[in-house]
């Protein structure tokens, strides 16, 4: 959230100019913002003087300084056909002069700044283009029709943003054109260049020569190209270098300079790909590479590793005896001290190999598996939990710029088919949903991808939309999760396109509903699936029918945060002891939805509301059923909130406006239609209905247990641990506002807890009543780490019930691995074996000699 | 309780018994010496040896009863020592309780054999026996109130539905925001 408000500031800055204005205050930095130039000193950061553009009703497109001049010039569009300029003294931020002109035909886009002197942009049609002077008395445009100087016609063209001194770059479909600006302020063609990818901006080096990189793409291989902006016939630096496909295209380039050993100019440069990641290329080598696009994860899941099958593991030894020689003379090596720094290089990456944490098969405890992580840039990753590596990568094709598919991005990522019987013999897969168009009614994309070999096993370019995935509790056959897509025209599809899926459908027609949160409405409709699509031959579309909605009043409520349990979330029992042997029954329902409404005046910002005419309402909503289970309010107080919902609690975070502090409060849910199975002889024989199937329109008594604690962090985001079993108590996870994950025992945010518990209550683990929750610095999971602007935290249960598996993810990502009652289930890895065996063989011989003296202790007393 | 018996009989491991009470030679496999008459000898010790007899049967009941009560002792001292172990669970409490209840089982299996020296025709033994029967199972009654007391005999209602799984949901409702 705090990074939000930074980002937008960011996205605001238009233009900074170093200004080099007094000797005493360093260059001034010129920001651009919110309609408001600032000029700022570098030395101490003092806004030196502002001047404010926001009443002028102009769209300020870039701010010029002139080389050694004193003034500052702000141009940018009024409207789409007129042109402004402002001079503005850089002195003191005066106005001196304000010109403006009319251009009838219109723009389109950015302008660009192509000399000192000279804008140029694109008409409304974009077939033109139009050169602005703007430093002389007057405005004056000059427009020249694209094909005046591109022979042939190639549709509508795009400007690219690159500074070029005296020249632009224009792009046509797949051509680029570099066009020159003659000093009389003529447009010629330079030269045109097929499948160019990306061009630098110029940048200046010895004796005042400009040079600017070209960045092509030839078959599997980029071509870098350097070239000197007034001399186009001589190539600075050729090189070609191979790309991985999955990289996809080159998005940016930056460049700069260095002297090379033998004192000649070098440059490098700075490549943007399409999956995001960064590559430094010098002398035709790729330097470096950064995975920058995982700071951009959308959504994660999970997958096994696959199991170790012995037979293939006995080959490859064979196969591998030569290498295996090698290792063992490296290691050899190595504890002789005879080893270079290049073979304990060798030996030290061999130990990591082969070390369990790295190993490519299911580990005994389940603690390696595969992250699968989608991107923004549409690329999908596996990174291995053992050591964090990426293990393979996919730039996923339907998630790329193509003719049908304007801007399409990548929505979430679920399990698709996860195999058990054959674990052996067959790969789990995922099933990424992506879209389009931002919109959300643009046509779906779906892709299948093989987690195993990171491969695409199949991809749909589909007709309808997509406005929810509902991944349903049943699987095919083949162990291929069924998934209802819901469109736009609220029109269930079902996924896989199979008639076994059809019939495992068609026998719990009746029971599957779906449900639409309308934030902006306040509006929450529940639907059943009713028939096959009307007018239509597709046998997986199925209609639905409204069955209930709950609308609340829009002047009062606005709805501003949702929670429902995690899908795969395991709860060991219902039951749970209470102080006195007595039990209460958790009431655990997949179908529960937290809703959080806020005053619309309080949903914004802190201080918009005053703490009477602000108040939260809570709600906890059957959405089967429609019933409203338990509705709460707490008056003095608003948003943001965060939720998250486990078993039969909620636990949710808000600011208390009254109070000036953040507040967590925790919302328990009991089912009293059961507490009178008491008869224990009943139990004993099993004659009770515990565990029979239940429906949700018996309409089950409850009961809520709430209380407020204190909290002293705004909170980013919440989780709560999941173990394999539901057995292991539960931590909250905390994202905090200083981008930690902070581990907080759920026995905190009890409702029973009490001022003074009882000795009984003591015993159960009720701690007693503080006002706020105690933050202890060793419980941060994160430890000294930060995970910078933390978004989002996803919690995997392990094989060992004791453990849990963290993934936090943001700009950083991070991974983890917590007990949240201890590792009760396993040893410590500092357990002495040793020890232990030694115990056993000397009690065995303790035994073993004991026996014989007492035999012979009994002769002998037999004897006298 | 090995030892103790062993103590019971006067240390004595074994023996050999050469009176022979029977009166027809038909009983034994080697036919009697000739001039070897069994009723003359019968009747010079008949009244010795029913004194005698009648003495042993008589000393033989009383230990007998005397063995029967022995495990009320042991009844005072496990009270004793469950009282002093207090009601939670912990190393000591466990042992003495498990204790408490093993001893009385093993007694009671071996119920024949801690009356066998004391079988005689002429003692009832069915009297002490029944003591010793009441007694151990008081002691075990007194262990099995122990473990309840430390919570752990499975008595009520919570002791059984915790293991049961959650019952199942017949509808199923998914959805949420729409994705934007």
């Amino acid at each position: 959230m705090s990074l939000g408000p930074m980002m937008q500031w960011m996205q605001s800055i238009l233009h900074w100019v170093n200004v080099n204005l007094k000797a005493n205050k360093g260059n001034v930095i010129l920001v651009f913002s919110k309609g408001c130039l600032h000029a700022v000193s570098s030395i101490d950061g003092e806004v030196l003087w502002e001047k404010d553009l926001s009443a002028e009703s102009i769209e300020v497109q870039q701010i010029i300084r002139p080389l050694g001049s004193d003034m500052i010039y702000a141009v940018g569009f009024v409207g789409s056909s007129q042109f402004d300029a402002y001079q503005i003294n850089a002195k003191n931020g005066e106005l001196v002069k304000h010109k403006s002109a009319d251009f009838p035909d219109g723009f389109y886009g950015d302008l660009l700044l192509v000399s000192s002197d000279i804008l140029v942009s694109l008409d409304a049609t974009r077939t033109s283009l139009v050169t602005i002077d703007f430093q002389k008395g007057e405005i004056i445009f000059k427009k020249t029709h694209v094909s005046d100087i591109v022979d042939e016609s190639f549709g509508t063209a795009v400007l690219l943003p690159s500074e070029l001194s005296g020249m632009f770059a224009v792009r046509f479909n797949t051509l680029l054109v570099f066009i020159k600006v003659t000093i009389e302020g003529k447009l010629e063609v330079v030269d045109k260049i097929t499948n160019a990818a990306a061009v630098s901006d110029a940048l200046s080096f010895s004796e005042g020569q400009q040079a600017f990189a070209l960045v092509e793409h030839v078959d599997r291989k980029i071509l870098l190209t350097m070239k000197l902006v007034h001399d186009w016939n001589s190539d600075l630096l050729k090189e070609s270098i191979a790309m991985d496909l999955q990289r996809g295209m080159v998005q940016k380039v930056f460049i700069n300079t260095y002297i090379r050993t033998d004192r000649s100019q070098g440059f490098r440069a700075l490549i943007v790909m399409e999956d995001h990641s960064l590559l430094l290329l010098q002398q035709g080598e790729i330097v470096w590479s950064r995975e920058e696009g995982l700071a951009s994860v959308i959504d994660v899941t999970t997958s096994e590793l696959p199991v170790e099958k012995k037979g293939i593991l006995v080959v490859k030894v064979e196969q591998s005896l030569f290498e295996w020689l090698k290792g063992h003379v490296l290691k050899l090596k190595g504890t002789l001290m005879l080893a270079g720094p290049e073979d304990i290089a060798a030996i030290q990456g061999m130990r990591l190999k082969s070390s369990e944490k790295s190993k490519m098969t299911r580990d005994h405890n389940g603690f390696w598996k595969l992250l699968i992580v989608l991107t923004k840039a549409g690329k999908l990753y596996a990174l291995h939990t053992g050591d964090g590596r990426v293990v393979w990568s996919l730039l996923l094709p339907s998630l790329r710029e193509s003719g049908s598919c304007k801007r399409p991005t990548g929505l979430s990522v679920y399990q698709w088919q996860v195999p058990h019987h054959h674990a052996m013999d067959e790969n789990p897969s995922v099933l990424v949903v992506g879209r389009c168009r931002p919109n959300w009614d643009a046509p779906v994309a779906l892709s299948f991808v093989d987690t195993y070999t990171g491969k695409e096993l199949k991809s749909m370019g589909l007709i309808h939309s997509c406005a929810q995935v509902i991944p349903l509790p049943f699987t095919d056959s083949t162990e291929q999760r069924l998934h209802l897509l819901i469109d736009a025209e609220k029109h269930a599809h079902l996924y896989p396109r199979t008639s076994e899926a059809i019939g495992i459908l068609q026998h719990e027609f009746s029971n599957i509903y779906w449900y639409s949160v309308e934030a902006d409405n306040g509006i929450i409709r529940g639907h059943v699936l009713t028939s096959n699509c009307i007018g239509m031959v597709d046998e997986y579309c199925f209609t639905s029918r409204e069955l209930w909605s709950i609308v609340f009043p829009s002047e009062s409520e606005k709805i501003i945060a949702t929670a429902t349990r995690k899908l795969n979330e395991v709860v060991h029992t219902q039951a749970k002891a209470i102080a006195d042997q007595d039990v209460m029954y958790k009431y655990i329902s997949k179908n529960l939805l937290f809703v959080a409404t806020s005053a619309p005046k309080a949903s914004g910002e802190f201080g918009m509301a005053q703490p009477e005419e602000s108040c939260l309402v809570v709600y906890l909503i059957d959405t089967v059923t429609g019933r409203i289970l338990h509705r709460m309010t707490h008056h003095g107080s608003q948003g943001p909130v965060h939720a998250v919902l486990s078993e039969n609690w909620v636990v949710y975070h808000y600011f208390n406006l009254r109070a000036h502090r953040y507040e967590m409060s925790v919302m328990e849910i009991y089912d009293q239609s059961w507490v009178d199975n008491k008869d224990v002889w009943k139990l004993v024989v099993g004659k009770h209905n515990l565990t029979s199937p239940i429906s949700l329109y018996s309409r089950p008594a409850v009961v809520t247990k709430s209380q407020s604690y204190f909290f002293t962090h705004s909170v980013k985001a919440i989780a709560v641990t999941s173990t394999a079993k539901g057995i292991t108590s539960k931590q909250l996870l905390i994202g905090t506002i200083g981008d930690q994950v902070l581990a907080l025992d759920k026995r905190y945010l009890d409702p029973r807890r009490s001022l003074d518990p009882t000795q009984a209550e003591k015993e159960e683990g009720i701690i007693p009543l503080t006002d706020s929750l105690p933050i202890i610095p060793q419980s941060y999971v994160t430890h000294a780490l930060n995970v910078e602007g933390l978004r989002g935290i996803v919690t995997l249960p392990a094989k060992l019930e004791s453990t849990t598996l963290v993934f936090a993810y943001g700009v950083d990502i991070f991974f983890t691995r917590i007990a949240p009652s201890r590792t009760y289930d396993s040893l410590t890895e500092d357990f002495s074996y040793a020890l232990l065996l030694l115990t056993i063989v000397a009690l065995i011989a303790a035994i073993f000699v004991t026996w014989i003296m007492s035999e012979r202790k009994e002769l002998q007393e037999k004897w006298t | 309780m090995e030892k103790g018996k062993g103590v019971m009989v006067g240390g004595r491991r074994w023996a050999v018994d050469f009176t022979d009470y029977s009166t027809s030679p038909s009983s034994r496999d080697i036919p009697d010496p000739p001039g070897f008459s069994r009723a003359s000898q019968d009747q010079d010790d008949s009244t010795l040896s029913r004194q005698k007899k009648d003495a042993e049967s008589n000393w033989k009941s009383q230990k007998a009863w005397e063995v029967a009560q022995a495990p009320f002792k042991n009844l005072l001292m496990m009270g004793f020592m469950m009282w002093m172990a207090g009601s939670t669970v912990h190393l000591f409490s466990i042992g003495i309780t498990f204790s408490a209840l093993l001893q009385p089982i093993s007694a009671l299996q071996g119920v024949g054999k801690v009356f066998e020296p004391y079988k005689d025709v002429k003692v009832d033994l069915l009297g002490p026996k029944l003591l010793f029967i009441a007694l151990n199972l008081g002691g075990l009654a007194l262990g099995v109130w122990k473990l309840n007391t430390l919570g752990l005999l499975p008595t009520h209602a919570s002791d059984w539905v915790s293991s049961l799984p959650p019952a199942q949901e017949v509808e199923y409702s998914g959805g949420g925001i729409p994705i934007r």
